[in-house]
C-alpha cells in the first residue's frame, strides 16, 4: 500500500515520520469547491507529458519543486509512466541510471541551466550509454532560460522542452498558491509583472474547471493588472465557450501592498504561530524531535531522535483541522476535552463483554488510534509553542507590535526596538518591527528614521543599506512625506483595533491578531456587505484603484440562488497570504449569518519573517 | 531622553486597555516585577486571559499529555497506523523517491554495465559523444555571425535536428516558422512557447510594435525575450530613448541587466535616466563580491564619490572607513598574537578575524583586546567611538559587556563613575542599571559585585525583584529596612541561611524597628 504523502525536503538526509494512511486527497473535497479536479487536471497533464517521453526515465528534481508538486502527485504516478529514478539537481555529473530519458523538472531560473549544463557536458565525457535529455519548465518556458543553455552550447542536446503550468496549487479543501516565492519582490520592488502574468492563466484554469467568475472586484494596481489580462485573455481565447455552471459568485483580486501591516504582525492563531516559529514548507513543518520521542515502556530515552519530526498540516486531520484557525489560547481547551474523549473510548473496552462487543470496539480502535496518536503531536506542538509564548520576550515585543497598531507612540523611537538592537537581536525581527512602525504611522519622521537606520547598519553592518533601500521601494518603511497620518482614520473607519476581544469564543476576525483584524480581510467582509460604497474615503488612502468589472454569463448559466445559499467568494492576494489572514477569512465563512464563502488563491503563503527575507539583499557570507 | 532611563521600562499599563491583549498569550510575563502591574491586569477585563497556575488555558496542556501518555501502553503495541520511521520520507514521497532510487542505481553497478549495452544498442545511429562541446557545436549550425547570440537560433532547434530526425518539427511547424507573422500574431505565438523568428522585424517601428505589444499582454517572458532581441538590434541611445517611454519595459530590461550581471550596461541605462542614486546603490553592492579585503577597501574608496543620497553617502563613507581601520588593526593584532608576546592575545586568543565585521562588533573587540589604548592609536575604543559618533548608550552597552566578559570589575566600575565638580562620585549608567545588572550576571560577576548595582536600581520593585533573582542578600535587607517592612523581613529572614551575618543582620534591624512602625509604609509609584 502506497502512502499518499508527499513530503519534500530541501536538505538531503532529514528525516521524517511515516504518518497514518489517507484517502486520496479528501481534504480537497471537502470545501465548498471541489479543489480535486484542479488536481486531477494537474496529473492529467503530467502523465501526458511523461508519456511523450517513451521509455524508462530518470527525473532530475529543481528541489523546490518538490514540495509543491508533492501535492499534485506522488511517487506511485511517476512509477507508472516509467520513472525508475529521481535525482536532486546539482552540479557536476548526473549519477548513472540505466534509464533512457533524463527528464530535468525545473523553475526558469538562470543559476539551474547553468547546473543543467554542467549535468549534461559532464555527461558526455564519461562513457556513459546515451541518453535523450528533456527539460520541463514549472510553470513556465522561458526564452531567457532557453538562451542561457544556448549560450552554454546545451540547448540542442534536449530533446522535449516543455512547460508545466503549475499555476495554482491545492492546500487544502479552500485554499490555492502559487508557491512563487519571489512574486512580492518581483511585483513590489523589480515591477516585473511575470508572476501577475501566471495569477491571470492560473484564474483561467480556475474559471475553465468551475465556471466563469460573474463579478470581479479588486483593490491595488496589481489586482487590475491581472482583471486587465483575465478580460483580453478571455475576450483572446474564445474558443472555449464555458459552459460550466459557475460555482464562484465573485472573485476579489487584492494586492498586498494595500495591506503591508497584516503580515508584519506576529500571528497568533495556533497555525500562524508554527508557522512563524518553525515555517511550513508546502504544508509540512519540521519540529524539533525531543517531544516527539516514542516512549515505550523499558527503553525510557534511551535513543533519542536527532532528526527534526516532519509532520504534514492541513484539514484531513480531524483535529487539526478544528484548532488550526483557534487563537492559540483556545487551543489548550480543545486539546483537553479531546483528551477526556478519547480517554473514555479506550475506557470502553472494559465493558465489552461479548465477542460482539470486543469486535464492535476492535473495529474502531483504528480511528481511536489515529485520534491519538493525532492528539499526541498537537499536545507537543502546543507545548513547544507555548514555551515561546510564555517567554518575557514574545511578550515584550507583541506588547509592542499592539501599541504600534493601536496607535500608541508610533512616531518616535522604540526603547524595546532599540534594545533588541543593542542585544543584536535576529535583524530580521528588527526590520519587522521597523517596519511595522513606519506603516503604523504612514511613514517615519526623518529624525526616527535616520536614528533607525544608523543603529541598523552599525550593529548589523553598513551592506544592509542595501536592504533598507529595498524596504523603502517597497513601501514598507518610509519617510512621512505629508503632514497628516492616514493609519489613524483608516483604523478607525475599518475597525481595524478591536479592544474586547475574545479569544475563546471569537465574535469578529480580530481574534486571530488578538485585537488586530487584518485590513485585507476587513475588505472582503466590508465588500460582502455592506458594499465597498460605505468606505469610499478609506479606499482612496490605501494605494491603487479600486474597480469592479463584470463578467457576462450565458443565460442558462445565471444562477438563481435558493434562499438562505451562501455566495462563494475567491479571494486572490497577489503577493501572499498569512495563516492568521485565512483563518480570518475561514471565520467569515462559518459565521452563521455571514453569507459568504470563501475559497482562498495566493501566489505565496507567507509569514512577516520570509516575507521581508524575500526582500533582503542577498549577502556573500561573511569571508571566513 | 532616549539616552538616560530605564531602558526595560515594562509597558505602560493604564495607557490603553488596548495594549493589553498580549497578557492572554504571554503571561509567562506575568512573573515579572510589578505588583501594581499584576493587580491591574486582574482588575482589568483582561483578567480571563491571565494564567495563574491552576487556570491557565494551556496548563490543560498537561492534563491531554497525561491522558496521550496514560493511552501509549494500550496501543503502542501494535501500532502500525503510524510509523516512527525516524530514518526516512513517507514512503513514496516525492523526495523519499529521490533518495530510494538514487541509492539503490549506486548499489547497483551492474546495472549500469547492461544499461550501457541496452542504451546502445536501442539507438544504434546515435554517434557516440566524448564532448558535446565536439559534436553539439558542429550541428549547431553557426549562422553567419559567427555566433549564435540571435535569439530566433536559439528557438531553433538545430541541434536536436541533427541527431533525433524522428523528432523533427512537422511540416505544419515550420510553415509557422517561416511565414509572416504580425507583431502581434508573433507575441500570441511566443506567449503559447511557440517558436517565433523575431529577425524579420527590421524597422524601429515593427520592433516597438513587437515589444508594445508584449508589454499589452504582461507577459515578462515574452517582453524579455523581444528586449533581448532589441537590445542586441538597436543601438544604446535609441532603446534607451524608447524605454524611457515605455516603463514597464524598461523595468523589465532593468530587472534582466541585474540577473544576468550586465552591470556596465545597467549603469549606462540607469545614468542614461538620471537615476543616480540607484546607479550608486547598483555599483555599491560589487563590493559584496569582492573577497580581498584590501582590494574591497579600494573598491569602496571609489564608492565614497558616487551620488548617493546624502544619509547614505555617510554611511558609505563610514563603511570604508571602518573596513581600512579593520585592516590596520587586523595585520597588527595578527602579528601581535603570533609573536605571543600580548597577554591578552595568549589568554584568550581570537576566533575570527575582525575584518568586514560591523562597527558594533569591532568596537566589542576593540574594548576586549586594546581598552587601555590612548585615542591616539587606530584600535582605540575612544578613536572608534568618535570617528564614528557612536552614541553613549551603544558604547557603554559594549564596553560593559567586552570588560565584563574578562572580569575586570574596576573598569566596570569606571565605566559608571562620574565626578562633579566638587569632586564628589556618583554613579550613573546612560543604559539604567537594570540593564548593566543583567549584563554582569550574563558574564557571571559574583554578588559582591552584582550587588552594588541592583543597589543601584532605582525602581523599589525591579531592585528587590532582581536582588532576591541572584541572591543579592544585602540589598533585599536593606530595601526592606528602608521600607520599614517588617513583615517582609520576617519573611526574609526564612530564607536565608541559619546563622549566617545575613540572619544576624535582619535581628538587628528588627529589633531596631519600632513595633508601631511595621506596617508598609511604600506606596506604589
Amino acid at each position: 500500500m502506497e502512502s499518499e504523502n508527499l513530503a519534500e525536503s530541501r536538505d538531503r538526509g532529514c528525516h521524517v515520520i511515516g504518518r497514518a494512511w489517507r484517502g486520496m486527497a479528501a481534504h480537497l473535497s471537502s470545501g465548498r469547491v471541489n479543489l480535486t479536479a484542479l488536481r486531477e487536471a494537474g496529473r492529467r497533464e503530467l502523465r501526458e507529458f511523461l508519456d511523450k517521453c517513451a521509455g524508462s526515465k530518470a527525473i532530475v528534481w529543481d528541489e523546490y519543486l518538490t514540495g509543491p508538486f508533492g501535492l499534485i502527485a506522488q511517487y506511485s504516478l511517476l512509477k507508472e509512466h516509467e520513472v525508475e529514478k529521481m535525482f536532486t539537481l546539482k552540479a557536476g555529473r548526473l549519477p548513472p541510471a540505466d534509464v533512457k530519458n533524463i527528464i530535468f523538472f525545473v523553475r526558469p531560473r538562470l543559476e539551474l541551466m547553468d547546473i543543467i549544463a554542467e549535468n549534461v557536458l559532464s555527461e558526455d565525457r564519461v562513457r556513459s550509454p546515451l541518453r535523450d535529455f528533456h527539460i520541463l519548465f514549472v510553470p513556465r518556458r522561458s526564452l531567457l532560460c532557453e538562451q542561457r543553455l544556448k549560450d552554454q552550447g546545451v540547448l540542442g542536446s534536449f530533446i522535449h522542452r516543455e512547460q508545466y503550468s503549475l499555476d495554482l496549487i491545492p492546500f487544502d479543501g479552500d485554499l490555492l498558491s502559487m508557491e512563487s516565492e519571489s512574486a512580492f519582490k518581483e511585483c513590489y520592488l523589480e515591477n516585473d509583472q511575470t508572476s501577475l502574468y501566471h495569477a491571470a492563466k492560473g484564474l483561467m484554469t480556475l474559471q475553465a474547471l468551475y465556471g466563469t467568475i460573474p463579478q470581479i472586484f479588486g483593490k491595488g494596481d496589481c489586482a487590475r493588472h491581472v482583471a486587465n489580462m483575465m478580460i483580453r485573455m478571455k475576450r483572446e481565447f474564445p474558443g472555449g465557450q464555458n459552459s460550466i455552471f459557475p460555482i464562484f459568485d465573485t472573485l476579489l483580486l487584492l494586492d498586498r501592498n494595500v495591506d503591508l501591516l497584516s503580515p508584519l504582525a506576529t500571528q497568533l492563531t495556533y497555525e500562524g504561530l508554527i508557522d512563524e516559529i518553525y515555517g511550513i514548507q508546502n504544508t509540512y513543518v519540521k519540529l524539533p524531535p525531543e517531544k516527539f520521542a516514542p516512549k515505550k515502556q523499558g527503553e525510557g530515552g534511551k535513543d533519542l531522535p536527532t532528526e527534526p519530526k516532519k509532520l504534514q498540516l492541513n484539514s484531513a486531520e480531524e483535529l487539526y483541522a478544528e484548532i488550526r484557525d483557534k487563537n492559540f489560547n483556545a487551543v489548550g481547551s480543545v486539546l483537553s476535552k479531546k483528551a477526556k474523549i478519547i480517554s473514555a473510548a479506550f475506557e470502553e473496552r472494559h465493558h465489552a463483554k461479548t465477542v460482539g462487543e470486543i469486535k464492535q470496539f476492535v473495529s474502531q480502535l483504528p480511528h481511536m488510534q489515529a485520534a491519538r496518536s493525532s492528539l499526541a503531536n498537537h499536545t507537543s506542538i502546543a507545548e513547544l509553542i507555548k514555551d515561546i509564548t510564555t517567554s518575557e520576550d514574545f511578550f515584550d515585543n507583541l506588547t509592542v507590535e499592539q501599541e504600534f497598531m493601536s496607535g500608541i507612540d508610533t512616531d518616535k523611537v522604540n526603547n524595546y526596538t532599540e534594545d533588541c538592537i543593542a542585544q543584536k537581536h535576529p535583524l530580521i525581527k528588527i526590520l519587522r518591527l521597523v517596519c511595522l512602525q513606519s506603516v503604523c504611522n504612514s511613514g517615519l519622521k526623518q529624525k526616527v528614521l535616520d536614528h533607525y537606520k544608523r543603529e541598523i547598519l552599525q550593529t548589523y553592518g553598513y551592506e544592509h543599506i542595501l536592504t533598507l533601500n529595498n524596504l523603502e521601494k517597497a513601501g514598507l518603511l518610509k519617510l512621512q512625506t505629508s503632514s497628516r497620518n492616514n493609519y489613524p482614520t483608516i483604523r478607525k473607519t475599518m475597525r481595524l483595533w478591536m479592544d474586547d476581544v475574545n479569544e475563546q469564543n471569537p465574535n469578529d476576525i480580530s481574534y486571530v491578531y488578538s485585537g488586530y483584524a487584518p485590513l485585507s480581510v476587513r475588505l472582503a467582509q466590508l465588500l460582502a456587505r455592506p458594499g465597498w460604497r460605505s468606505i469610499e474615503e478609506v479606499l482612496k488612502m490605501l494605494p491603487g484603484p479600486h474597480f469592479e468589472e463584470r463578467q457576462q454569463l450565458p443565460t442558462g448559466l445565471q444562477k438563481k440562488r435558493q434562499q438562505g445559499e451562501n455566495r462563494v467568494t475567491l479571494v486572490f492576494f497577489l503577493g501572499g497570504v498569512t495563516y492568521a489572514e485565512i483563518a480570518a477569512l475561514r471565520f467569515l465563512s462559518q459565521m452563521e449569518d455571514g453569507g459568504t464563502e470563501y475559497v482562498i488563491a495566493t501566489t505565496k503563503l507567507i509569514n512577516g519573517t520570509n516575507w521581508i527575507k524575500s526582500l533582503m539583499e542577498k549577502l556573500e557570507p561573511p569571508p571566513f | 531622553m532616549m539616552l538616560c532611563g530605564e531602558l526595560t521600562a515594562p509597558p505602560h499599563p493604564g495607557e490603553e486597555a488596548g495594549t493589553l491583549r498580549a497578557v492572554g498569550l504571554a503571561g509567562g510575563a506575568m512573573n515579572r516585577m510589578k505588583v501594581d502591574e499584576e493587580e491591574y491586569w486582574h482588575s482589568s477585563k483582561c483578567k480571563a486571559f491571565t494564567f495563574d497556575d491552576d487556570d491557565d488555558e494551556l496548563s490543560q496542556l498537561k492534563e491531554s499529555k497525561r491522558a496521550v501518555n496514560s493511552l501509549r501502553e494500550i496501543v503502542d503495541d501494535d501500532d502500525d497506523l503510524e510509523k516512527f520511521s525516524w530514518s526516512g520520507e513517507p514512503v513514496g514521497s516525492i523526495s523519499w523517491s529521490i533518495k530510494e532510487t538514487a541509492s539503490s542505481s549506486s548499489n547497483a553497478p551492474e546495472g549500469r554495465d547492461s544499461g550501457l549495452q541496452k542504451g546502445s544498442s536501442s539507438h544504434p545511429a546515435l554517434p557516440k559523444q566524448t564532448s558535446s562541446y565536439s559534436i553539439s557545436s558542429f550541428f549547431k549550425g553557426r549562422n553567419k555571425l559567427g555566433s549564435f547570440q540571435s535569439l530566433s537560433d536559439a528557438l531553433s532547434d538545430t541541434g536536436v535536428k541533427s541527431y533525433a530526425p524522428e523528432l523533427r518539427r512537422s511540416k505544419a511547424e515550420y510553415k509557422d516558422y517561416s511565414s509572416d507573422w504580425s507583431p502581434k500574431d508573433t507575441v500570441r505565438r511566443m506567449q503559447r512557447g511557440k517558436i517565433c523568428s523575431l529577425e524579420r522585424f527590421r524597422s524601429l517601428r515593427e520592433k516597438l510594435e513587437l515589444l508594445d505589444e508584449a508589454v499589452a499582454v504582461h507577459d515578462g517572458n515574452v517582453i524579455t525575450a523581444i528586449l533581448i532581441f532589441l537590445k542586441r538590434t538597436l543601438k544604446k541611445e535609441i532603446l534607451f530613448q524608447e524605454l524611457e517611454v515605455r516603463q514597464v519595459a524598461l523595468r523589465h530590461l532593468i530587472h534582466f541587466l541585474k540577473e544576468t550581471g550586465e552591470q556596465k550596461l545597467l549603469l549606462d541605462l540607469l545614468r542614461f535616466l538620471d537615476r543616480t542614486e540607484e546607479v550608486a546603490l547598483s555599483q555599491y553592492r560589487e563590493h559584496l563580491s569582492i573577497q580581498d579585503a584590501e582590494k574591497r577597501r579600494e573598491f569602496l574608496k571609489g564608492c565614497i564619490r558616487l551620488p548617493f543620497s546624502s544619509e547614505d553617502a555617510v554611511h558609505v563613507q563610514d563603511h570604508y572607513t571602518l573596513l581600512e581601520r579593520q585592516i590596520i588593526i587586523e595585520a597588527n593584532d595578527r602579528h601581535l598574537e603570533a609573536a605571543g608576546q600580548s597577554e591578552i592575545f595568549r589568554k584568550y586568543p581570537r576566533k575570527a578575524s575582525i575584518l568586514n565585521m560591523p562597527l558594533v562588533t569591532t568596537l566589542f573587540y576593540s574594548c576586549f583586546y586594546h581598552y587601555t589604548e590612548g585615542e591616539g592609536t587606530f584600535s582605540s575604543p575612544t578613536n572608534l567611538k568618535k570617528t564614528f559618533k557612536i552614541p553613549d548608550k551603544q558604547y557603554v552597552l559594549t564596553a560593559l559587556a567586552a570588560r565584563a566578559k574578562l572580569r575586570a570589575w574596576h573598569d566596570v566600575d569606571a565605566l559608571f563613575t562620574t565626578k562633579n565638580w566638587l569632586g564628589y562620585t556618583k554613579k550613573r549608567a546612560p543604559i539604567g542599571f537594570r540593564r548593566v545588572v543583567e549584563i554582569l550576571q550574563r558574564n557571571s560577576a559574583p554578588v559582591q559585585v552584582l550587588q552594588e548595582y541592583v543597589r543601584l536600581v532605582e525602581d523599589v520593585e525591579t531592585r528587590l525583584n532582581l536582588a532576591m533573582k541572584y541572591k543579592c542578600h544585602d540589598v533585599v535587607i536593606d530595601t526592606y529596612r528602608d521600607l520599614k517592612d517588617r513583615h517582609q523581613l520576617m519573611a526574609y529572614r526564612c530564607k536565608v541561611e541559619r546563622g549566617s551575618a545575613e540572619e544576624d543582620k535582619i535581628d538587628s534591624i528588627l529589633s531596631n524597628l519600632v513595633k508601631n512602625d511595621s506596617s508598609p509604609t511604600y506606596t506604589q509609584s
